[in-house]
């Protein structure tokens, strides 16, 4: 998704500068913060502080997805109140400046959840309604066999993982069934729009489906008789709208990854036969983390 | 089965885990007869190649005995006596189609990973590291080699199980750096490290037509075997590197220079320190002593060819020397199904005795122990043989 350059409002850029300031101060002289704010000596804290700061305080400046940093900062003042009322419990604080600073915490806190509202609603209405996905990947075999592969609905499944199956109703028309994230099983119709043999396919979803799911695929001759450069478009306008999108692109490595895993597949499929995988070879005793590392590799 | 596992840095156990079975239909099962530690398993037993998992099985490489085909293997049957190759390659791609094999689009299912890393994804390996497929290595009882009817190489029996078990890496890589540094007659060639990859580079650039070579290493052992391989010998402990090849070739410095070492060298000083601190805090991922060595001692016009294996970022390269002094580079992991049937011909016909690098020859049990033995070159080892039918 594009990223919007245009100039942040003036508080966003209010708070990062206020981020920033504040973070080098924490870094730099952790022990005069520490005493202003009455906490004592608590540097390695608000070093680790002031790192935060200063990666919400660029974050906000840049203008890059401003409600995240916006919130990120929303999250460091409830820290910042949490370690404020922890510290009160160590000998050297000072009770005083510690409700001090605290109110004045609290005071930001209200400025970042305003921000951070304003930023979120801002850019909702500036996303586009579906995800766009654009990604290409060279088949070392001629365009007609990769559009046949592709043509030939049923197969899409063999290589688009999230798919359980795809049953061609019509020469134009077919039925897909997927596995979306939870087992829920999402089940449309689609309808081919283009089809230009060896060269070009678009399908979309027909009118009343769950989903709202737009792909085109270009077949392209590589230069020499070097195979096929595939260009695949998607759009998916998933369950939810663009929020249930922006979480999935945060949670997942983006539709971008996956598509491309996809095409790796396809072409494993029509180069070789097979799909490489190391799933179901032995190995020793696995540590926790590596369980869990092992069930995401394909 | 039993199979040899990474557990950790400088941790490295035998363990009993499932043996394995067909998963592809172009895969086969092989029993393995003889494997062998690589100088490259020192680097994931230091820690220094990322993406290594507690229970990795080791080991690329290894010979054995073919058990079991899938149903598209046709050109092995079970009995079939066979050298696997480390790089596992598909033979269909557009790199494989060029002989590059060790660059094969198919064969890495991390490809993702790899691409983070690098841009683009080399093949994968046995048993070296996620980052290179997460594929079970072979210093184990059974292993399962994908691509069966592209890397295995079936021996004749006339050839010995330990003759042609370093067909699978170290003999081509060897001959791979030697014909990277594209030899014409007269050339003189030097050898940093005289361990199996460059006592098999020395061999090779002696057969490709070199006049000299020149072997450079600091162990006596290795130094005796690189006389016995055809070279002269500089040991660095006791002479200027630099200026004993300036020396040796009258101040024109040798037409090739090979790194046979890789990323953990061992240098001197102030060098030897620094990057063994950058390395240390991850700053670096190399010590390259070795390859600048090779760039300064280089001639005019010639060629640097680094066999040895670095896995990210190094630090402090001489590229004004490279470019001024307009040297080429050359490198890469080795194409090894391109070398193995040419190189096997040259063993039946006597030019090169692979089995003279052997100095240990273990059992699975043992293998944690030679690991470290191999690692600190205890006992003058220069290569350990596993012997797995015992």
């Amino acid at each position: 998704m594009a990223a919007s350059f245009a100039p942040r409002p003036t508080l966003d850029r209010s708070l990062g500068w206020f981020s920033l300031g504040l973070g080098v101060a924490e870094l730099l002289a952790p022990k005069t913060v520490g005493r202003m704010i009455g906490v004592g000596d608590q540097s390695t804290m608000l070093r680790m502080c002031g790192m935060r700061e200063i990666v919400s305080g660029v974050g906000l400046l840049s203008g890059r997805a401003p409600a995240t940093f916006a919130m990120s900062r929303v999250v460091g003042d409830v820290m910042d109140l949490a370690l404020l009322g922890a510290s009160l419990r160590s000998p050297d604080a000072n009770p005083t400046r510690v409700a001090a600073a605290a109110t004045a915490v609290a005071g930001v806190a209200a400025l970042d959840l305003y921000a951070s509202k304003a930023d979120l609603q801002s850019s909702l209405a500036e996303a586009p309604q579906d995800v766009p996905v654009t990604t290409s990947l060279t088949v070392n075999s001629p365009p007609e066999e990769v559009y046949q592969f592709w043509r030939k609905l049923e197969n899409l499944p063999r290589f688009m993982t999230y798919l359980d199956s795809v049953r061609q109703v019509d020469e134009r028309t077919s039925e897909w069934v997927a596995r979306a994230p939870g087992g829920v099983k999402l089940q449309w119709r689609s309808e081919i729009v283009e089809d230009e043999p060896n060269r070009f396919i678009s399908w979309r979803t027909c009118p009343g489906s769950e989903i709202n799911h737009v792909g085109s695929v270009r077949f392209e001759s590589a230069p020499n008789g070097r195979g096929t450069i595939l260009r695949v478009e998607m759009y998916y306008g998933l369950p939810g709208g663009p929020m249930a999108a922006r979480v999935g692109q945060l949670i997942s490595n983006g539709p971008e990854a996956m598509v491309l895993e996809d095409l790796r597949r396809l072409k494993q499929l029509i180069e070789t036969g097979e799909i490489a995988t190391t799933r179901g070879q032995p190995s020793g005793a696995r540590s926790l983390v590596g369980r869990a590392f092992s069930r995401g590799e394909s | 089965m039993k199979a040899v596992c990474w557990q950790g840095v400088h941790k490295v156990g035998v363990e009993e885990v499932p043996d394995p079975r067909l998963i592809n239909p172009r895969d086969a099962i092989i029993k393995v007869r003889k494997a062998a530690i690589c100088g490259s398993d020192v680097h994931l037993y230091d820690g220094y190649i990322p993406t290594m998992m507690r229970g990795d099985i080791l080991g690329h490489e290894f010979m054995g005995e073919v058990i079991e085909t899938g149903p598209g293997v046709t050109n092995l049957s079970p009995g079939d006596r066979v050298v696997v190759p480390f790089p596992i390659s598909c033979g269909n791609c557009f790199f494989c189609e060029q002989e590059l094999y060790s660059l094969c689009e198919n064969s890495n299912p991390n490809a993702r990973l790899a691409e983070k890393f690098w841009g683009h994804s080399p093949c994968g390996i046995f048993g070296y590291s996620h980052l290179l497929g997460g594929y079970a290595g072979g210093q184990a009882e059974y292993v399962r080699v994908p691509f069966a009817d592209v890397g295995p190489l079936k021996i004749p029996d006339a050839v010995s199980d330990e003759q042609a078990l370093f067909l699978g890496d170290i003999l081509p890589t060897g001959y791979m750096a030697a014909e990277n540094c594209n030899i014409k007659q007269g050339d003189t060639v030097a050898v940093w490290g005289c361990g199996p990859v460059g006592l098999f580079a020395i061999m090779s650039a002696k057969v490709l037509g070199a006049a000299r070579v020149i072997g450079i290493d600091r162990f006596p052992e290795r130094l005796n075997l690189a006389r016995r391989a055809g070279a002269e010998t500089i040991n660095y402990e006791e002479e200027s590197t630099l200026e004993a090849l300036n020396e040796l070739t009258g101040g024109l410095g040798p037409d090739a220079c090979i790194d046979a070492v890789g990323m953990e060298a061992h240098m001197h000083g102030v060098q030897h320190a620094y990057d063994k601190v950058k390395q240390a805090f991850r700053m670096e991922t190399e010590r390259p002593g070795v390859v600048r060595e090779c760039i300064q001692a280089c001639r005019k016009g010639g060629t640097v060819s680094v066999p040895g294996v670095y896995g990210g970022l190094a630090d402090k390269i001489p590229l004004g020397a490279i470019v001024n002094k307009a040297l080429t580079i050359k490198s890469g992991q080795t194409h090894v199904q391109r070398y193995m049937k040419p190189l096997l011909a040259r063993i039946e016909a006597g030019e090169i005795d692979p089995t003279m690098i052997i100095t240990h020859r273990v059992g699975i049990e043992e293998v944690p122990d030679a690991f470290q033995m191999f690692r600190d070159k205890q006992d003058d080892c220069v290569k350990v043989v596993v012997n797995m039918a015992s």
